[in-house]
């Protein structure tokens, strides 16, 4: 076709005027911290794995969660869940149900028998791991991935540590926990049970390993003073709850006082419940706003028909009765006793007052300190002897499941620094994905999807699992009500609303790239990322 | 095939057996009857592949023409005077985007006051727009315009306007010797755009265009309209070849032999001269007579060379430039700079005002006798402007004004023949 | 919402893409294959809604005729910062003729493909709101009358952008242009007056009118695909910010736009034979002045005390919309 000059022109020809020029402020792609990453003590990358969870992909969202930990169905039943509290969500609509959709992975990867990465080609090293709890099998896990060789001592008959013995049976299901176990001997992890460490001194001097994962909890039960008459039954919540695994179960009486205000508290008076007691009240001293129980398990305790008795301690316990002291809380918030009294019919008090570290194998190793209890590790979890690493309920820290799993991986890529002669460093915590970075008009609204509960009457007779696990699209929902905070999920947003055709899209996985020869830097790409993963920087001249 | 036949009637039939694709009017008298009629065929069925479009205004006939034309089709609308006028942007844009369309003007003056009748002050108005533009004299000649026109404008890629004298021809009813299907086929081939709007080859057509290139744009558009000149002459072989006669030449020239006088005109007047002529040669007086066919462009060297050798030339035109003149004479006179002649300007049936053969003789016969001015208006009603001459002078207090329009009834006096 | 939200995905409908759903299903604007009827290297200002809402529009109606579309574009600012010569950023056909004929060179085009029998080449005609609701209206109101076969696009920005901001008959009451300047007793635009062309080209009761904003890109999409399955006169009315006009930051166009329809200011429905149809509710309400505070427009309506009965009757414009429209949810339409 002819074109006559100048009124007619060839199209797409201004591709000769490069508007890039025009530009002051830039655009740039960055992954901002998502604050339940940021939040989750065993350091999962929760909007990674829901990433591949949005799509049904639940095999590659379990292979990312199993990047970090290796008990995605223990966590997802046991994890108190601080990803969920940091959850930018929460200020839009409800968090996001993380501990659910985990919950739902661990599940079906356990149901279809979906096997961890196999090892690195073998490093020719060993460790000793001290421990099969949370901290210790997450030890074994990273360090037999990274190629080494892990041989784990288990003092209990069964691994697990307080996972078996201090979680009850309701709230984690034994074969789930079972099954995950399992899955880490699979990869070529040796537990060798009954076999309690007495003198680590002694271990040490056999050289048989090249690095040593102290792993061994918290599992003594704190006792305070109680005055009690001699046909008083006193008896603490760890070995109460450790007795129901296997053993035969306590005689608690109809009526039974569990004395703290933590989640073993709840446990303990959950379980004393089930065994058939009809009374279970709990003691607390303060207030429920300051009880350390988490609201679900208070929630689910009152549930299932225990009773609390706030701002009250036990003065003295007899046979069948306790006599309470009513506390007032100061201006500090501290407890402080009023001088009256009142009765409680108990016919056991179980104390929940807290654990204690057994520090007894240590006794002729130098170099380990311990302080308040607690063994004293470095930022790379090793104590002050070369080579012997500690994680766990034993270390200064929160001690729960999630944490214990963080510490065993945290040790485990230590350990194989140490042993390849490196050390690890974590590198730099990218900016945090804050709410406000995000634009939320773009995503729908969509309530919490909440885990089915089991009936009362059933939870108040037996052991069967109170939280009941997510459908599959129930699980994909609550999968992709995730906002993505900080990471780019390819909405395509940026390549639509630029006006300046200057973004290129790479296509599925690659992301986008701004063409900087045309980009006018006009801001709209960064103020329309829904998660905030684009920023604007000034141009330098 | 010879038919007695109304001037709109054939302009109609004309057009209908150029194939036009499209036709757009708005209703304006004189040029109502062609599109009627052209309506009435594109409704029965009897034209084919044609849209006919009942728009809106003037402005939008000619808009969708350009639309039209740009998707490739046959294009066809037709106005006069106040119509023309509303649409005059898209004149010049459709000239600027160089579309072939094809235009009747059914001549008309332009109000206020408010006037039906014949005159050429619309066609004059759009002179410079780029367009070409023809003038027909005999019906003959409009039906003819139109075929050549299509085939012109297409051609060349640059609009042309038919322009017949509203009334005096569009209502005239006339011997026309209408084509045949066959031979308008022969001669006008399917229309073939330059350039048009195709999903298959896109382009971008209207861009804005700045000092860099104006000029440019614009000499060229000056270079095809000078193009056109030669393109007139070999058409008209063509025409000729397949219709037996020849529609246009730039102008027609009548016992032109020795003239030492010349009258020139454009439209039905030049059968009025060419009385005249007839009259004034049996008085022994040398004169021919110059019908203009073909305005813009404008044939400056054959005008010049029929005109060199006659000593005064009349210029009997239908449209004035207030605080100027005639614009053909004008136009005549810029062609003449470098010989000979005089050029007068007879301004002349203005509004629809008869261009009488009497009142053409009278003005050879001064012009013979050395005794006519360099402006005259024919047929001035002297004593109605002397009265209001007055009153204009006394209302304004203006001396000024009122003298210098006393100045030109004087001027043009002897000459206006009762 | 005229369109089926993509229930339960993170962001529901309103990204620009959605890796979750199928090809088919995803927005134009999401595809690496869009046309890019508007492309790179274009003059228009930064942040510019109409260069966007031009592209979406008609990257969207690119897709549904199957590429087979020519588009008369008005004078204006679409058509200068486009098309300066020597170079064009248009990759479709398209024709500029004058600033008040495009609705009629569109009716020519139809006219041209309907003579031809190439009525499956589908034709788009577009203006800015000048061109549309003032200089363009007689043509575009024939257009509509005669039932022509051109979807026209009204891309409106609120005033004379191109010439410097000066008002038309689309520029809202309290508005600053520079012939509505931000002096004397009741600075900016009078209250009652402009003329609302959506209503108007449903008086004409044509197949299909819609208005619809640059921030809802899947309504835009669907409504020009909605547009395209009709022949006949059709009407697309887009909100397109317009930084410079409004005295806007240019990153918040799309906000803004937003915002209009959130407050109620610009109702986006869609109206059949010259019924509403469906309307696009308010997702979360705003007060108008969330909307007017961050526009140098209305400035004078803030400092130096907010002028709150001025921006009460603009409230009371966006009231009588939500209630005239149904703008709110659980309400009907």
């Amino acid at each position: 076709m002819e074109r006559p000059f100048a009124i007619t022109l060839e199209v797409g020809s201004s591709r000769h005027n490069k508007t890039g020029t025009w530009r002051v402020e830039r655009p740039v792609y960055v992954d901002r911290l998502p604050p339940c990453n940021d939040a989750c003590p065993a350091g999962e990358n929760i909007q990674g794995w829901l990433y591949h969870a949005e799509s049904g992909d639940y095999e590659s969202a379990w292979r990312k969660l199993m990047e970090d930990n290796p008990l995605p169905a223990v966590m997802g039943r046991v994890c108190y869940h601080p990803c969920q509290t940091a959850c930018n969500r929460g200020k839009l609509d409800e968090e996001v149900g993380i501990n659910s959709v985990e919950h739902f992975l661990g599940d079906l990867a356990l149901d279809k028998g979906w096997m961890p990465e196999t090892a690195a080609a073998d490093t020719g090293r060993t460790a000793l791991i001290i421990g099969a709890g949370p901290s210790g099998l997450s030890a074994a896990y990273h360090l037999r991935r990274l190629g080494h060789t892990v041989t784990i001592y288990e003092a209990g008959a069964n691994p697990g540590g307080m996972m078996r013995y201090g979680i009850p049976k309701y709230r984690l299901p034994r074969e789930v926990l079972d099954g995950e176990i399992r899955r880490i001997e699979a990869m070529g992890v040796e537990i060798v049970l009954n076999h309690k460490v007495n003198d680590l001194a002694a271990v040490l001097a056999e050289k048989r390993f090249d690095a040593v994962f102290l792993a061994i909890g918290a599992e003594i039960g704190k006792r305070a003073y109680v005055p009690a008459g001699e046909s008083a039954r006193i008896l603490d919540a760890v070995s109460f709850l450790h007795s129901m695994e296997g053993q035969a179960p306590p005689l608690l009486g109809r009526r039974v006082a569990i004395y703290g205000g933590g989640n073993t508290a709840m446990d303990a008076a959950r379980t004393a419940k089930r065994l058939g007691a009809t009374d279970a009240v709990v003691v607390y001293r303060r207030t429920r706003d300051r009880m350390p129980a988490h609201d679900f398990e208070v929630e689910e305790a009152v549930e299932e028909g225990v009773e609390m008795r706030w701002l009250s301690t036990v003065k003295h316990a007899d046979a069948g009765k306790l006599l309470l002291e009513k506390m007032t809380l100061d201006e500090k918030g501290m407890p402080t006793p009023t001088g009256e009294f009142e009765e409680l019919e108990a016919d056991s008090l179980i104390l929940a007052l807290g654990q204690e570290v057994d520090l007894e194998l240590l006794r002729n190793v130098d170099g380990v300190v311990a302080t308040d209890g607690v063994v004293q590790v470095d930022r790379n979890m090793m104590t002050g002897v070369p080579g012997l690493f500690a994680g766990g309920d034993m270390v200064p820290g929160e001690r729960t499941v999630t944490v214990g799993i963080g510490h065993g991986k945290l040790a485990a890529r230590n350990i194989d620094a140490w042993l390849r002669g490196t050390s690890f460093s974590k590198g730099g915590r990218p900016e945090l994905a804050d709410f406000d970075l995000l634009n939320t008009w773009y995503y729908s609204d969509a309530p919490q999807t909440v885990r089915a509960k089991l009936d009362v009457a059933r939870r108040r007779s037996t052991f069967d699992e109170v939280v009941q696990g997510l459908d599959e699209s129930n699980a994909l929902f609550e999968a992709r009500r995730c906002l993505s905070c900080g990471n780019c999920f390819e909405c395509d947003n940026c390549y639509g609303v630029c006006p300046d055709n200057s973004v290129i899209k790479l296509g599925p996985g690659l992301r986008y790239e701004f063409d900087y020869d045309y980009c006018k830097g006009c801001g709209i790409c960064a103020q329309e990322c829904p998660c905030g993963a684009i920023k604007m920087v000034p141009e330098s001249i | 095939m010879l038919e007695q036949i109304e001037g709109s009637q054939a302009v109609a039939r004309a057009v209908g057996l150029s194939r036009p694709e499209v036709i757009c009017a708005y209703p304006i008298s004189p040029q109502t009857h062609i599109v009627e009629a052209l309506s009435v065929a594109v409704k029965s069925g009897a034209l084919e592949h044609c849209e006919f479009v009942n728009v809106e205004s003037e402005f939008a006939a000619l808009s969708v023409a350009i639309g039209a034309s740009a998707a490739g089709a046959r294009s066809y609308t037709a106005t006069a005077s106040q119509g023309l006028l509303y649409m005059i942007e898209a004149v010049y844009n459709a000239a600027g985007l160089g579309l072939p369309i094809v235009m009747t003007l059914a001549n008309r003056a332009i109000g206020a006051p408010i006037n039906i009748w014949n005159d050429h002050s619309d066609a004059m108005a759009v002179r410079d727009a780029g367009w070409i533009q023809l003038f027909a004299e005999t019906n003959q000649d409009a039906a003819d315009l139109h075929i050549y026109a299509f085939r012109l404008a297409e051609q060349l890629s640059v609009p042309v306007m038919v322009n017949m004298d509203g009334f005096i021809l569009t209502h005239a009813t006339e011997r026309v010797d209408l084509p045949s299907q066959e031979q308008v086929d022969a001669f006008l081939p399917p229309y073939a755009p330059r350039t048009y709007l195709d999903p298959a080859d896109p382009v971008s057509i209207g861009a804005m265009v700045g000092p860099e290139a104006f000029t440019e744009v614009r000499y060229l558009a000056s270079l095809r309209q000078h193009e056109a000149l030669s393109s007139i002459e070999q058409i008209d072989e063509e025409f000729g070849e397949v219709f037996g006669r020849r529609p246009c030449g730039f102008f027609s020239s009548y016992r032109m032999e020795d003239a030492e006088i010349v009258a020139v005109a454009m439209g039905s007047a030049v059968g009025t001269l060419k009385d005249a002529v007839d009259d004034m040669r049996e008085q022994g007086v040398r004169v021919g007579a110059l019908g203009l066919r073909t305005f813009r462009p404008f044939p400056a060297d054959a005008i010049r060379s029929a005109l060199s050798g006659s000593r005064s030339v009349l210029v009997f035109e239908r449209a004035h430039s207030p605080g100027f003149g005639g614009q053909l004479s004008a136009d005549i006179a810029a062609t003449l700079r470098s010989v000979e002649p005089t050029v007068h300007s007879v301004v002349s049936g203005l509004g629809g005002r008869p261009v009488t053969r009497r009142s053409v003789a009278s003005a050879i016969q001064a012009s013979a006798k050395g005794e006519l001015g360099l402006e005259t208006f024919l047929d001035l009603d002297e004593s109605l402007l002397k009265r209001e001459v007055t009153e204009l002078g006394t209302a304004r207090r203006s001396s000024a004004t009122g003298g210098a329009v006393a100045q030109i009834i004087e001027s043009s006096g002897p000459q206006g023949a009762r | 919402m005229p369109f089926q939200p993509i229930k339960f995905y993170q962001t529901g409908s309103f990204v620009v893409g959605n890796r979750l759903l199928s090809e088919d299903q995803r927005s134009v604007q999401s595809s690496q294959a869009r046309t890019n009827s508007l492309t790179l290297g274009h003059r228009a200002c930064q942040g510019c809604g109409e260069a966007l809402g031009a592209r979406y529009a008609l990257d969207a109606a690119m897709r549904a005729s199957g590429n087979q579309m020519v588009v008369a574009n008005a004078t204006g600012c679409l058509e200068v910062f486009t098309t300066p010569f020597p170079e064009t950023s248009w990759q479709i056909p398209w024709i500029h003729s004058l600033f008040g004929n495009s609705a009629a060179v569109g009716t020519g085009i139809a006219a041209a493909l309907r003579s031809k029998g190439k009525q499956d080449i589908r034709v788009v005609a577009q203006a800015g709101d000048g061109g549309t609701v003032d200089i363009g209206f007689g043509p575009l109101s024939g257009m509509f009358e005669r039932n022509d076969d051109v979807l026209f696009i009204c891309y409106d920005n609120e005033a004379y952008m191109n010439t410097g901001v000066q008002r038309s008959g689309a520029t809202p009451p309290a508005a600053r242009t520079a012939t509505t300047d931000a002096v004397g007793p009741h600075p900016g635009e009078d209250f009652g007056k402009g003329k609302n062309l959506p209503l108007i080209a449903m008086a004409h009761e044509i197949p299909y009118v819609a208005t619809a904003t640059v921030a809802e890109l899947r309504d835009l999409e669907y409504k020009v695909e909605k547009a395209m399955s009709f022949h006949g006169a059709r009407y697309i009315h887009v909100l397109v910010p317009c930084p410079l006009g409004w005295g806007s930051a240019p990153s918040d166009t799309i906000r803004l736009s937003r915002m209009a329809k959130e407050t109620g200011l610009f109702p986006v429905f869609e109206a059949e034979g010259g019924e509403v149809t469906s309307v696009s509710k308010i997702r979360h309400r705003l007060p108008v002045e969330e909307y007017l505070r961050p526009q140098r427009r209305y400035q004078h309506l803030f400092r130096p005390q907010p002028d709150t009965q001025t921006i009460g009757r603009i409230q009371a414009i966006a009231d009588k919309n939500i209630s005239r429209f149904g703008l709110l949810n659980g309400e009907p339409k």
